[in-house]
């Protein structure tokens, strides 16, 4: 069942082809000839044109909700029975995709939020969020020393900021998205220390992985959706969940940043967490 | 390790959402569909097997749990699809805003399986065959449809685009 657009070079021009000329939906021959048939019909040329401008209205209404913060309540993967390995909560999802750090999910959550994790105003990134992408940039470039503790002494590492932080933390694994481990480190936070993971993937590409406790709480609801924000070259994608706000840094695009922000949550995330 | 097409299916929901939200203005609503679409997504994943792109395939999901609403909201009162809400949420931060509004109003006016077709074809971008599928209708009913929903769009917004004009430019 071939559909009607497909009607060959030679044949009449029919109405199907010029919807499919709007809708680039032809061969390059037949939008050829349908190109030539239009300069000789001013009436269908108008046509034509208005399809081409509801398209374009029709996207410039509705494309804005490809950048808005998934909702929480959206299951972003199989529910746990059928992954039995993944006892992850599944009925509520974290969610992704923001364009600005500026929009939640839940407009309630919002203002609370924003009294609590944004002190200042000023770069679209604020609180620990911005943080970490400072400390992003200030410690990647490091060729010589990017990590206190290397990657070679991860059981040290990680039993050592678990002590400072005064709660157990862990590098998550993330050999099977393509990122090697190059080693962690101790940083400042706003009161308290926090924790940074840095790892490169095989370009050499580095991304850092930031963790701390001074994460806001959320109207007794310690978690937020994935937020996405930039500063300058970099990008982050930072959440929180049980009081622990965790942020991603790298320089790679948004996608790529969701690929492993997904893979971290999914590692970190308390498989028993009542939900 | 997450499945390729578990991944696939992740990637469609910022699409869902734009599609649903342009079948309907109300944002909960909205989400309600693409909710019940991801859960009926998730129970049939494993059954999946590879029956055309997974896009097209959340796209016939969605619609087959859209008409189920279609029917419901049938049996009630409340049954104008046209009307937008009096507190319709916020959109794009568009400069034309009106000729938006206009835009938006008109669209929630055609009938329900116009407004599928046209979205799916020149917002989603589907090809002709793959609305087919999701619909589960021929491709001829797919090509009729999407006739008389850009004519009576084009004939709606045509009526309403001077005065737009003349007031967005003040």
């Amino acid at each position: 069942m071939e559909p009607v657009k497909t009607s060959g070079p030679g044949s009449p021009i029919t109405e199907a082809d010029l919807h499919a000329y709007v809708d680039q939906q032809l061969t390059p021959v037949r939008h050829a000839e349908v190109e030539q048939y239009l300069a000789t019909r001013p009436d269908e040329s108008q046509r034509v044109q208005d399809w081409q401008r509801q398209t374009e209205l029709l996207r410039g209404l509705l494309d804005s909700v490809l950048d808005e913060p998934l909702p929480l309540r959206l299951p972003l993967r199989p529910p746990p029975s059928s992954w039995p390995w993944r006892a992850l909560a599944a009925g509520l999802a974290i969610a992704v995709l923001s364009a600005g750090a500026t929009w939640f999910a839940r407009g309630v959550y919002e203002e609370r939020i924003a009294g609590a994790a944004r002190p200042a105003a000023g770069t679209e990134l604020t609180g620990f969020a911005h943080r970490a992408a400072v400390a992003h940039v200030v410690y990647t470039p490091d060729g010589r020393r990017p990590v206190e503790v290397g990657a070679d002494q991860e059981q040290q590492l990680v039993t050592w900021l678990s002590r400072r932080l005064g709660t157990p933390v862990k590098a998550p694994t993330l050999g099977a998205i393509g990122y090697s481990l190059i080693g962690g480190r101790l940083l400042p936070g706003d009161k308290g220390p926090v924790a940074q993971f840095m790892y490169h993937d095989g370009s050499g590409q580095r991304l850092t992985l930031y963790v701390t406790r001074e994460a806001p709480q959320v109207g007794g609801q310690a978690q937020t959706a994935f937020q996405f924000g930039r500063d300058g070259p970099v990008n982050v994608f930072y959440w929180v969940d049980r009081n622990f706000g965790y942020a991603i840094s790298s320089n790679a695009e948004r996608p790529e940043l969701m690929r492993v922000a997904q893979e971290v949550y999914r590692q970190l995330a308390p498989p028993d967490a009542p939900r | 390790m997450r499945a390729p097409h578990e991944a696939e299916i992740v990637a469609c929901i910022p699409s869902l959402r734009r599609y649903a939200r342009g079948l309907t203005t109300d944002r909960e609503r909205a989400d309600d569909l693409v909710q019940d679409t991801l859960e009926r997504a998730w129970g049939k994943f494993s059954m999946w097997q590879k029956r055309g792109a997974v896009r097209a395939w959340m796209f016939g999901i969605m619609h087959n749990l859209f008409v189920d609403r279609l029917r419901a909201q049938r049996s009630t009162p409340e049954d104008s699809a046209g009307d937008a809400l009096p507190d319709a949420p916020q959109r794009a931060t568009q400069s034309d805003r009106l000729e938006i509004v206009d835009l938006d109003k008109a669209l929630q006016r055609l009938p329900a399986e116009q407004r599928e077709v046209l979205l799916l074809v020149a917002v989603e971008e589907l090809t002709y065959r793959e609305v087919a599928t999701a619909l589960g209708v021929p491709i001829g009913t797919v090509m009729s449809r999407l006739s008389r929903a850009r004519e009576r769009l084009r004939a709606e917004l045509e009526g309403s685009a001077v005065p737009a004009r003349m007031q967005r430019v003040k």
